[in-house]
């Protein structure tokens, strides 16, 4: 059950408690996240909406360890990330989060397989082990006939498979997932969003998500949305936008 | 190595670039070597020089000649283990541009103080026996295709003119590595004869074996000394001290060598490393995948160190490669003009001893940068 009032237990797989996010541009102080707390138990599949600038991206950042919050903490799995030093949260991001961006952002010199495979290089896994959870990875999204084909080769979506193979090879704690589907057609986006539906019915992933289209938001099993640098529930219900009713 | 082929993919994504970098590195690396090959080729006098032989020239200069009767002095000298005397002929042998350096000897000693100059004992005693006769060094014998008993005509503008024909009664071959084999030997009997008065009896200048290396100071000292206040006063030098002298005539060949070289260094750093900061500045959301994936800042550096390493590795690898093919053909065209150009296995290690340096100094601002990159904002530039 996600919890925006910072009244989840110490079981919740992530906690945000009290987070602030202030960026500096010229002398002026830029308050994007304000005393923000979030409880997120496993399995669960979360959508952030919310206007340009609300601080969807940014949230999403700090979620995984590639920014610091200017003031609170998050906790994943018992671990505090928001006082990790650089090197330990890198590895900490290597072992516990798997990234999905709205680009793709797949190495173009890489075939399928090799993009895949890049997380799986900072473990002590031999390169049969690697092989074995490359191909299962693949064939999880459809791939494993496309191994060898370059980014080029391949259509937007299956870049976007390409890159959602990538981000479960290593089995990371979660996902997060920046407008996965913003840079594809309707039908591509739909095979995507019951591709990331599967990983969480199927495979009891957390995927954290963040999205402009209420259409692809309601497809999550909450829908969170960032209001004055605070999170509050979701009105757009699935059943809402499946009827049409969208704000 | 589980990420070769990571490094390699990025190496080869853009091949012309690539290509010209490799190829900037190989010529600067020919250029670098053949100046590293003329300057040691400048200093090898120097550096196979006899440690136990000293040189000594009038007090005036090395035109100014010295009485044949100081021979006996010096050899007087306590430490002193032999002593032969050589003059410079001066000659040309059918064009001026055949230049090779040829010495009129003290046959009697000539032996005794160059002991690694070596010629047969059979071509030796032929070489006393003949006034006329001449020993000629490995290289300039096969550089003219001569053979023993060839008449060799030299003319000659010093000691009054003239021409003589000279009958090759041997060749010498140097017993050190990169020893001079150049020199065109004369006997100082029949050019005694044949010389104006004023230079009849005379020496070019003395060259003295000593007992021991250790005695150089003392000995070096006690000849000059020996000389002072007369007619013929005298400068004694360890035979590597007067070779750098002689190098030194030929203007400071070592700083015009080193500011080509550092020109050549510099500029190669430059086509480097603008070129790896090209190639990392074109992938910098790549890179910022790579981190945000779990790669570490150091990672990153070693991607991009390991990319202009193998740039540089490969180009100076190729770089020598043409130099050891090219230098033995300029050093031929060259004969006369220089030493021997000799591409030695230390000149061979230097060469990869600089590419190496080069490719990692062109390939670590870029990498710092790289490494130091804030991630999300490289993620915004997608």
């Amino acid at each position: 059950m996600v919890k925006v009032d910072g009244s989840g237990g110490n079981s919740s797989l992530i906690q945000v408690r009290d987070l602030d996010k202030t960026y500096r541009r010229g002398g002026e102080e830029i308050h994007v996240l304000q005393g923000l707390n979030l409880d997120v138990e496993k399995g669960e599949f979360i959508a952030f909406m919310g206007p340009s600038g609300s601080g969807k991206t940014t949230l999403l950042n700090l979620l995984g360890g590639l920014d610091v919050p200017t003031r609170g903490s998050i906790t994943v799995a018992g671990d505090e990330i928001t006082n990790m030093s650089s090197n330990r949260l890198t590895e900490w991001r290597a072992r516990h989060v798997g990234f999905i961006f709205q680009m793709y952002n797949l190495i173009p010199v890489l075939t399928a397989y090799q993009n895949v495979e890049l997380p799986l290089l900072l473990t002590k896994l031999s390169k049969t082990e690697r092989r074995e959870h490359v191909e299962t990875a693949l064939s999880v999204v459809g791939l494993a006939d496309r191994m060898n084909h370059f980014p080029r080769q391949l259509s937007g979506g299956q870049e976007q498979r390409v890159t959602i193979a990538r981000a479960v090879v290593s089995d990371p704690t979660f996902l997060l997932c920046d407008e996965p589907t913003g840079d594809l057609d309707r039908k591509s986006a739909d095979e995507i969003m019951a591709l990331i539906e599967e990983l969480v019915g199927k495979h009891n992933k957390t995927i954290l998500m963040v999205t402009h289209d209420p259409v692809v938001a309601a497809r999550a099993h909450t829908t969170l949305h960032l209001e004055k640098g605070v999170l509050v529930e979701g009105r757009n219900s699935r059943e809402n936008v499946l009827a049409g009713g969208a704000s | 190595m589980k990420f070769r082929h990571l490094i390699l993919a990025n190496l080869l994504r853009k091949k012309v670039r690539l290509i010209l970098t490799i190829g900037s590195f190989a010529i600067a690396l020919v250029l670098f070597t053949f100046l590293a090959v003329v300057k040691s080729a400048f200093s090898r006098g120097m550096e196979i020089a006899g440690a136990d032989r000293l040189v000594v020239v009038s007090r005036i200069g090395l035109m100014q000649l010295l009485p044949i009767s100081d021979r006996d002095k010096i050899m007087a000298i306590p430490g002193v283990k032999a002593v032969t005397h050589n003059h410079w002929f001066g000659g040309v042998y059918q064009d001026e541009k055949n230049f090779f350096p040829q010495f009129v000897i003290d046959p009697e000693n000539q032996r005794q103080v160059m002991t690694e100059l070596v010629v047969p004992d059979d071509q030796w005693s032929n070489f006393l026996k003949d006034r006329q006769g001449a020993i000629a060094g490995a290289r300039t014998a096969a550089r003219f295709h001569w053979k023993i008993g060839d008449r060799i005509p030299i003319k000659t503008t010093l000691y009054g003119g003239g021409s003589s024909d000279f009958n090759l009664d041997g060749i010498y071959h140097s017993e050190r590595p990169g020893g001079d084999e150049g020199q065109f030997w004369l006997q100082w009997k029949y050019f005694d004869e044949n010389v104006p008065a004023a230079v009849k009896s005379t020496a070019g200048w003395y060259v003295v074996k000593l007992d021991s290396p250790d005695d150089a100071v003392r000995v070096a000292k006690a000849i000059d000394e020996k000389f002072a206040n007369s007619s013929f006063e005298t400068k004694t030098e360890t035979e590597s001290a007067f070779a750098a002298g002689f190098a030194k005539q030929f203007g400071n060949i070592e700083l015009l060598i080193l500011s080509i070289g550092s020109v050549v260094f510099f500029t190669l750093l430059l086509v480097t490393g603008n070129a790896m900061a090209i190639s990392v500045r074109e992938r910098t959301s790549e890179l910022a995948v790579l981190r945000a994936i779990g790669f570490s800042g150091r990672a990153i550096l070693f991607f991009v160190l390991a990319e202009s390493i193998v740039i540089a590795l490969a180009g100076g690898i190729l770089g020598l490669a043409l130099a050891y093919v090219a230098i033995p053909v300029i050093g031929v065209a060259l004969t006369g003009l220089l030493p021997p150009l000799l591409l030695s296995k230390s000149l061979l290690m230097l060469g990869i001893g600089f590419a190496l340096f080069v490719g990692a100094a062109s390939g670590l601002l870029p990498g710092l940068g790289a490494m130091r990159m804030r991630v999300v904002n490289a993620l915004r530039r997608v």
